[in-house]
């Protein structure tokens, strides 16, 4: 469903991305591991055309994510992102919502209204928390949110953009426990980035890792622990010592 | 110093000088564009006006007040030497309609309108709000720019006219009350004294800051860098450029409208 090509991307002298290849199937769960720094974010950022690569090709179903309907692309898509990025000035249900209440997917707002408390009691948070304001609420509570806003469009494809970072780890495994459940349900296929192993077996089908800006191994997550790759097992067993340099 | 190195220096300060210039420009033409093409976002617009408009009434209203009787007493001092006290209606009318009140209202809008709006976007640019909004199908151009650059424009004029009026009554409770003035010739010689022409300079000028103050809060709001210091940074430089481009429109305008 998601193809990359050989995507390069450089800021300024600093190669990002130095030809990443990977393909991510329909309906699949895809984690991207590596260090920090690495890309990872750049990665989906290109994909969404927030980012410009500088060269090689991404495709979403065999069509070029450059070109197109621009709108009707990205509502294919909902975004998990690292910090929540909710809007600060809207109210919860209001951020939930905001497809909803405008563009091509708006509908009256009490409809709008209506869903974003179900996704709301989807990722375990009462209706009351709707008409708070995201500054009211714990860092955990704004991840589901951020979740719920992300799948209040019911879309095919969703990415999650650090989803377990400063969470306690309760917190963490409701987060990777309610991102299992709706990728399944939905048929969605996902792409998340993460540093974190307990979120990478949680969520993953599949893994890929990234160093120095090329996917150095991809496999189904059960085959990461006997892959043989040298950077992998570094990476997976936390070790100082390796092919990836501590100091970076 | 070496000549040839001041020369480099001298180069590529006009070369980051005309980049930014050209930045701003390219800027200001996609947020003109985007105010007339859909979607609008009404809601945004609302707020907009409200936040730039009416909640800046009191500090207009307050800078407009004390400017008005400090140029009261000024004139009427001033005047005093050549025995022209009586000058004081006409020129604080004058003075207030044709350059204080358009200035100092964009200068306060300045303060308190391009610092908010800059680091409110730079904010949202560093906690990925914008990128956030593009995810969600939203143009942050059409959603962030176009609404405060559109209540902008129709409200500094609007802000300038109460900053005039209350400027001017400034002028007139000081006259009146410290300086001996008859309050119905102190009227009538500010009414006929003005004329279209400085009102309509005035209103123009408002639009014109409007714009600026609006345009630059955003544009160095969605070039933040990151962190608070880019924050930080982006609103200091919002405010220090808003003040000097509103200063030399100021210049400008007044030339268009009054060189003779």
């Amino acid at each position: 469903m998601i193809r990359m090509e050989n995507v390069k991307k450089a800021f300024g002298s600093k190669e990002v991305l130095r030809g990443m290849t990977l393909h991510v199937p329909k309906g699949t769960s895809m984690v991207i591991i590596g260090g920090s720094g690495t890309g990872k974010s750049v990665a989906l950022k290109c994909i969404l055309g927030l980012i410009q690569p500088d060269s090689g090709a991404i495709l979403v179903d065999g069509k070029d994510a450059a070109k197109g309907d621009r709108d009707a692309f990205l509502a294919r898509f909902g975004m998990l992102f690292q910090g929540g990025a909710l809007f600060d000035s809207l109210p919860v249900w209001q951020n939930v919502a905001f497809r909803l209440l405008r563009g091509s997917l708006k509908r009256p707002q009490s409809e709008a209204r209506d869903i974003a408390v179900e996704k709301l009691r989807r990722v375990g948070l009462k209706p009351d928390v709707a008409d708070l304001f995201p500054a009211e609420l714990s860092g955990g509570m704004q991840k589901r949110v951020g979740l719920a806003r992300a799948i209040a469009a019911e879309p095919e494809i969703i990415f999650f953009d650090e989803p377990t970072t400063g969470l306690d780890p309760i917190m963490a495994g409701v987060i990777n426990d309610l991102i299992r459940e709706i990728v399944v349900e939905m048929g969605a296929t996902a792409m998340t980035i993460t540093h974190d192993m307990t979120s990478v077996r949680a969520i993953a089908d599949n893994v890929a890792m990234l160093h120095d800006g090329v996917i150095k191994w991809t496999g189904p997550v059960a085959g990461m622990d006997d892959s043989g790759d040298p950077y992998l097992d570094q990476f997976i067993h936390g070790r100082a010592e390796g092919p990836i340099e501590a100091v970076r | 110093m070496n000549p040839l190195s001041l020369l480099e220096r001298l180069g590529r300060a006009v070369l980051t000088l005309l980049a930014v210039t050209g930045r701003m420009a390219l800027f200001a033409a996609q947020a003109f564009m985007h105010i007339f093409r859909p979607p609008y976002y009404p809601r945004e617009f609302a707020n907009a006006l409200m936040n730039i408009g009416w909640l800046s009434l009191p500090v207009v209203g307050l800078t407009a007040i004390f400017t008005g009787g400090a140029l009261a007493l000024q004139i009427y001092s001033g005047g005093a030497r050549f025995n022209a006290e009586a000058v004081v209606p006409q020129i604080v009318a004058i003075g207030m309609v044709r350059e204080l009140g358009p200035v100092l209202v964009g200068l306060m809008i300045a303060a308190r309108v391009t610092s908010s709006i800059a680091a409110e976007i730079a904010t949202m640019k560093v906690t990925e709000q914008i990128d956030a909004l593009v995810t969600l199908s939203t143009h942050p151009m059409k959603y962030l720019v176009a609404p405060r650059v559109l209540a902008a424009f129709i409200t500094l004029p609007m802000l300038v006219a109460v900053g005039d009026i209350i400027g001017i009554g400034g002028g007139y409770v000081v006259a009146v009350q410290n300086l001996g003035f008859n309050a119905a010739a102190y009227l009538q010689n500010t009414v006929d004294f003005l004329e279209s022409r400085d009102i309509v300079s005035s209103l123009v000028k408002g639009a014109v800051f409007g714009v600026i103050a609006a345009l630059m809060g955003c544009y160095y709001g969605m070039q933040s860098g990151r962190g608070a210091q880019g924050v930080g940074s982006a609103t200091k430089d919002s405010v220090e450029v808003a003040a000097i481009l509103i200063l030399a429109a100021n210049f400008v305008l007044t030339g268009v409208f009054f060189s003779i």
